[in-house]
């Protein structure tokens, strides 16, 4: 069954007919265009379709579109402000905290949740704040270091 | 997956009659029920979104004392909850266990014991803290204990035109300690090979005057281990106590072999998780195991 929903992504109100059965992953990325989120396991294991949903970290492929009205939802499309990439982002090139890429979008969002609540982190916080997320390429250590970074260019503004 | 219909009832009155239609499940953080329907292991006809219905997803002291969780409170709602902080400590602690943090923040322990799985790191702590299961259906509301909800791996007594709407824990007792410890291979993002939960009371003199154990992934569901509950009562903890306790409970456990582990290691996991959780509540509770081994 297909019909409208309204909800806000990245800042703006958008209107999309969705079928019921489909995730918000897909409303992003099928429906949206926003490709960002990626769908790894689908069953929540992975944590590469993290988005921020209201501020918090959710896998995208296990909510339903249906459910985001209402809702404010940020992908990674929506964190960098025009051409200037957000602390985090930066941080990650600047540590070279990322290999193949697939899983760096999910990190990313999963450590602003992290930072716009726990300003200053320790190791391990940062560690599970990012347990969710799985790096195949196994590159956790400058990716901790990026947030890390990150965590101290905010915090001196 | 097959088409269905989504309802978002604003009152408990309105889920309850839209369970009535018989092929209907009731959705709250969907992060089992979603990936089961899109991985065609379950076929449902319509999804009731009880998200919108206070009584199931607030946090609230009752009036008479003790707590109700809404049942599709988020686990990280329950974790960040002052009231449980405070006196269910370890009801946080087992929602910070269940999943990552983008888990956590959807899935509720109203899913968690829906979903019934004997792994469940949800259930222990409550059912230690006494817990009861608020249902609702056609005939109006009933009250069980907790762990009188579960049958099987995936099983429970609430009927489908039913819904869980909290879980009603009383009163921390005076002089009282709950605690639980799983063991994973792997410190985050894993199931439980085993696990176990244990609660204290002692008397006026320290003497140990009630107690629970509440073990999870050594059965079909979770389980109580009465020989060890009863082995506690009337004794004063030591160690040599508390490790016959553990033993006792690894008798009772009824594990299964299977990839994460075999029924022998998981009697020898709970042997030693009850004797530490045990452990963990003398040290809530102030008492030095090492000065009562004399």
């Amino acid at each position: 069954m297909k019909m409208l929903i309204t909800c806000t992504v990245n800042g703006e109100e958008r209107t999309q007919l969705v079928d019921t059965r489909d995730t918000l992953l897909e409303l992003l990325r099928d429906r949206l265009g926003l490709t960002g989120a990626k769908e790894g396991c689908g069953n929540g294991n992975c944590g590469t379709c993290t988005v921020l949903v209201d501020g918090a970290a959710v896998c995208s492929c296990l909510m339903l579109a249906r459910e985001a009205p209402g809702h404010d939802i940020l992908t990674i499309e929506g964190l960098a402000n025009g051409e200037v990439l957000h602390a985090i982002q930066q941080a990650i090139v600047e540590t070279g905290g990322t290999q193949c890429g697939f899983c760096t979008p999910g990190i990313v969002l999963s450590a602003k949740a992290l930072l716009d609540a726990n300003a200053l982190p320790t190791d391990a916080q940062i560690r599970h704040a990012i347990a969710g997320n799985l790096c195949r390429c196994t590159g956790y250590g400058k990716i901790v270091e990026a947030i890390h970074s990150a965590a101290a260019t905010l915090g001196g503004r | 997956m097959r088409d269905f219909v989504y309802e978002r009832p604003q009152t408990m009155a309105q889920a309850v009659t839209l369970l009535r239609g018989g092929d209907a499940r009731v959705l709250a953080g969907g992060t089992d029920l979603i990936a089961q329907m899109r991985e065609g292991r379950r076929s449902v006809g319509c999804l009731v979104d009880v998200k919108a219905i206070g009584e199931l997803t607030g946090i609230v002291m009752l009036p008479q004392g003790g707590v109700a969780i809404g049942a599709a409170a988020s686990a990280a709602a329950v974790s960040r909850s002052a009231p449980i902080a405070a006196n269910y400590p370890a009801v946080a602690q087992s929602a910070r266990l269940i999943g990552g943090v983008q888990v956590q923040n959807r899935a509720s322990l109203g899913g968690n014991i829906c979903n019934a799985a004997p792994s469940a790191d949800g259930v222990p702590a409550l059912v230690c803290h006494a817990a009861a299961a608020i249902i609702a259906g056609p005939a109006g509301t009933r009250q069980v204990p907790l762990e009188d909800v579960f049958v099987g791996p995936g099983k429970t007594t609430i009927e489908p035109s039913e819904l869980l709407v909290s879980i009603v824990l009383p009163p921390p007792p005076a002089r009282s300690a709950v605690a639980y410890l799983r063991f994973t291979p792997r410190r985050e993002m894993d199931i439980a090979i085993a696990g176990a939960g244990t609660y204290i009371r002692l008397d006026q003199q320290g003497v140990i005057a009630e107690a629970r154990v509440a073990l999870a992934s050594v059965g079909p569901t979770p389980m109580r281990a009465p020989s060890a509950e009863q082995r506690l009562v009337g004794e004063r903890p030591t160690p040599a106590l508390l490790k016959e306790v553990g033993r006792c409970a690894a008798h009772e456990a009824r594990p299964i072999s299977d990839t994460r582990g075999s029924a022998d290691y998981r009697r020898s996991l709970v042997a030693v998780l009850t004797m530490r959780a045990l452990g963990d509540c003398c040290g809530q509770l102030g008492i030095d195991l090492e000065a009562s081994s004399t």
